[in-house]
């Protein structure tokens, strides 16, 4: 499993490199969005994947051998709702700009000035 | 005591302004009080035992404020003391209301101290950092008028000549602490043998040698004193004749007891040496403009130094000790007496002076008192000073011709500087010239007081304190018997004649010189113009470089990063990782496959979707495709959180995808190739590094701590909330704020507008 998330990972990435290089600005944030779900199952994958159980403790027992790591999730679950946040503001940004600048080009916007 | 007498100039420097404020008339009196107090103070120290004084500063690094006072560190000290007190007399009159007199005084006063630190530091990197700081002070001190580009220009010119040698000699420095194991002078110094004879020695002779020819404007890197005299004239006496100049003869001097007497040292320093003051003296002489002429021939005398030093023994020691003190003395008057004369006849140009003796006669009589100590005539001191530098110079013929010479041409540029302007036809100046005022002649006819003081009473004088520092620099005990007559030997009779020749030189000044002309130009420009060059083509570089970096094209920006990661990166995953961790999940069961499948279409389809809302579904599949890979690996609440933000993501889309630029292909298929072949590979790199990584053991330890203390600390069974809320609580504060923000940023991207223009 571990090499079809490694290449799922690759996958991923390459895309949202294509996407952030292109010239269009909505393309650019797909990209960028592309490049956090990669990032995501990225620590997901590293931090030792395994089909164990989810880090809850039953009631009233101690918990048993076998479950998931919780500090990579953690980790992940707060990386989710920032680029969530980053999504959105980035979005805003792109309708912003195209209203000011009448143009969604990265190379027509090459000064400060308009 | 030596730190108070060190850091006593940074202190009064701060408060300089505002004393030359309160007191316009008597400031500059005021501030020269400390330096003469320092010079007494230094002057009571005279035939003692070294002191040294330490300070930890840094102690990790081996760096102390240390300081020695020792018979050469004190020599300088009372150069840079006393001339330092004179110079700001002068200062104070020469820029009388000038709106930056308070400024400079400030300036001065920092390089004062600074000066200090380097000739009585006992610490190679404390000595390095009071070296840099005369760098700087220099810099102000030359760009002082910095509304002229000229003297902007060589302020930076010499501060990064001289710069280049400072890390140069840094450097080597770091190199004799590799070999001696001590970064204090004094162990440097005792252990000679050990470092002469290591394999290090050539390399770190080499850098220390740059950094002092650097300060001390040896050939090649002479250009930038002459330049430097864009300084205003109190900065050119004070810096570029008597002290900062002498700070790499200072270092040479210092530690040639360790690094001298080898066939290097006597190569490098002879050689180098010889060129200089040759070089120097040819240049001062066909000069027209008094601060240049003196220039060239500071740097000359710089030469002569370098010279005596790399002949070494006793009698270099002594030569170069007594050169040392008698150019101080006299460049310094002149260098003060020229300024008194440009700034009372308002030129420089000796074809425009002549006569002034009737006007300033005490300047006259100062000028001339130093001119015949330049010359070496005796009964003054620079008598003295040649007779021991033609002494040094009898180890080999070639060498005592090269002192002669040198001695001729100086006796002509003595000539020019002295005689032309106040002796002769008087010449119509552009003002109407008067004597100076007291502040403008007493530095000068103090100094060139000091000059004959110590040639007729030199054993008294001056024998105790040549001995002391000759003693430095030697390394031995050495005597100095000081006296005017020797009885008649060779380089009595060498002098007559550099005396009947230079006069010679002198009265025939008019025909030579147009001669020079060819030769000052190309001997004084070579090295300037590959100065100049450098700097050009590494401006040129530096255009070129941020034109290919940086050119304002996000998508190359990008490609450049990519480039760069791909390289570094995959040449550390090429150089090897270790070996697979043993328990990895290998097997592949069939609904696993299926969403992996799922995500790469969802990503492929993104990438070729050719409308917004293709490519956000597909993007909208992607993200579904990672909860479920969360569900299938033991992280409901990831596969939660997942779902929601997808769900809130399509909400915010569906509500702006008709607001949103239209979908459009702008790049050429080209380059749509191009970055598609730079993605896939930057893609593969990671696909590569997942399973580098894992190959690497985490600390298991974080999280068996959080499970252990998950229930018995925060009461709270759902693991990984308790990491949120409770164990890294803070970081989810973090994560609201940084929401928020975003929060407002949208709110104001999307509903603030700005004012329409008032028409004006």
């Amino acid at each position: 499993m571990i090499y079809l998330l490694a290449v799922v990972i690759g996958g991923l990435y390459s895309a949202g490199f294509y996407m952030m290089a292109r010239r269009s600005l909505l393309k650019l944030v797909i990209g960028l969005a592309l490049l956090s779900h990669a990032t995501n199952l990225l620590i997901f994958t590293v931090s030792g994947v395994s089909r164990g159980r989810p880090p809850l403790i039953p009631d009233g027992q101690a918990l048993a051998g076998g479950v998931s790591d919780p500090l990579p999730q953690a980790l992940i679950l707060t990386a989710l709702v920032i680029s969530f946040g980053i999504l959105a503001f980035a979005l805003a940004l792109v309708l912003r700009t195209n209203e000011s600048v009448g143009t969604d080009d990265l190379d027509e916007m090459r000064t400060t000035e308009q | 005591m030596i730190h108070a007498a060190v850091l006593s100039g940074f202190v009064l420097a701060v408060f300089a302004p505002a004393i030359q404020r309160r007191w316009p008339k008597a400031g500059s009196w005021m501030l020269s009080l400390l330096p003469f107090g320092l010079a007494v103070l230094f002057a009571s120290h005279i035939g003692e035992e070294p002191v040294r004084e330490s300070t930890a500063w840094i102690p990790a690094l081996g760096a102390d404020l240390a300081f020695r006072l020792d018979g050469l560190g004190l020599v300088f000290a009372l150069i840079i003391s006393a001339v330092g007190a004179f110079v700001l007399i002068y200062a104070g009159g020469y820029l009388k209301g000038h709106r930056h007199l308070g400024r400079i005084q400030c300036f001065l006063l920092l390089f004062m101290a600074s000066m200090l630190g380097v000739v009585l530091a006992d610490n190679l990197v404390a000595l390095f950092v009071f070296w840099e700081l005369t760098s700087v002070t220099s810099y102000l001190l030359i760009g002082f008028d910095h509304e002229r580009e000229k003297s902007r220009a060589a302020a930076l010119q010499a501060l990064l000549v001289t710069g280049f040698g400072g890390v140069a000699m840094l450097a080597g420095a770091l190199l004799l602490q590799q070999i001696t194991g001590t970064l204090s002078i004094e162990g440097v110094l005792g252990q000679g043998e050990t470092i002469r004879a290591h394999a290090l020695y050539v390399p770190a002779l080499l850098l220390i040698l740059l950094g002092a020819f650097t300060k001390s404007a040896q050939f090649p890197f002479h250009f930038w004193l002459p330049n430097a005299m864009e300084a205003p004239t109190p900065v050119s006496a004070y810096l570029h004749s008597a002290t900062m100049v002498k700070a790499g003869i200072y270092l040479m001097a210092r530690l040639s007891p360790a690094l001298g007497g080898t066939d290097w040292w006597f190569g490098l320093l002879v050689t180098g040496g010889a060129v200089t003051m040759l070089a120097g003296a040819v240049l001062a002489f066909g000069k027209s403009d008094l601060k240049q002429i003196l220039a060239y021939s500071t740097v000359s005398a710089l030469g002569m130094l370098t010279f005596v030093l790399g002949i070494g023994g006793e009698a270099g020691a002594r030569a170069a000790v007594v050169l040392l003190i008698a150019h101080s003395l006299y460049k310094g008057a002149l260098f003060m007496a020229a300024g008194a004369v440009d700034h009372e006849a308002g030129t420089r140009m000796i074809e425009d002076l002549g006569g002034l003796r009737g006007a300033m006669p005490v300047t006259a009589a100062a000028a001339l008192g130093a001119a015949v100590s330049m010359a070496g005539l005796p009964p003054l001191f620079g008598f003295i000073a040649k007779e021991l530098f033609y002494e040094a110079a009898e180890v080999h013929p070639v060498l005592l011709a090269c002192a002669v010479a040198t001695g001729i041409l100086t006796v002509g540029a003595a000539g020019l500087v002295a005689i032309r302007p106040f002796f002769g036809r008087a010449v119509q100046t552009l003002k109407h010239a008067h004597e100076a005022p007291s502040s403008l002649w007493l530095g000068p006819a103090a100094l060139a007081a000091g000059g004959i003081v110590f040639g007729l009473f030199s054993g008294t004088a001056a024998g105790g304190l040549v001995a002391g520092a000759a003693s430095s620099v030697a390394g031995i005990p050495v005597t100095a018997e000081l006296g005017l007559l020797h009885g008649i030997n060779l380089t009595l009779l060498l002098s007559a004649f550099t005396a009947v020749a230079g006069v010679a030189l002198y009265a025939s000044a008019d025909r030579i010189r147009p001669l020079l002309r060819p030769v000052v130009g190309s001997l004084a420009w070579g090295p300037a113009g590959w100065y100049d060059a450098l700097l050009a083509s590494m401006m040129r570089f530096a255009t070129f470089q941020t034109r290919l970096l940086q050119n304002g094209l996000l998508p190359h920006y990008l490609r450049v990063t990519l480039g760069m990661a791909i390289l570094l990166i995959g040449v550390a995953l090429v150089r090897g990782t270790g070996p697979p961790q043993k328990n990895l999940l290998t097997d592949v069961r069939l609904h696993e496959a299926v969403v992996g499948i799922l995500i790469l279409a969802g990503a492929f389809s993104s990438v070729r979707a050719t409308s917004r809302l293709a490519a956000i579904t597909s993007l909208g599949v992607v993200a579904l495709g990672l909860a479920m890979t969360f569900v299938l690996f033991g992280a409901p609440d990831l596969a939660m959180t997942q779902f929601l933000v997808e769900t809130l993501t399509v909400i915010l889309l569906v509500l702006v995808i008709y607001k949103l630029p239209a979908y459009t292909q702008k790049s050429s298929d080209r380059t749509r190739l191009r970055d598609a072949i730079v993605s896939v590979i930057a893609g593969s790199l990671f696909t590569v590094l997942v399973l580098g990584v894992t190959s690497m053991q985490l600390a298991p330890e974080i999280s068996d701590y959080y499970i252990e203390n998950s229930e018995k600390l925060a009461h709270g069974r759902n693991i990984v909330n308790v990491i949120l809320v409770d164990f890294r609580g803070l970081d989810t504060l973090g994560e609201i704020t940084v929401l928020s923000i975003a929060a407002v940023g949208v709110y104001a991207l999307l509903k603030l507008r700005p004012h329409k223009e008032e028409p004006s």
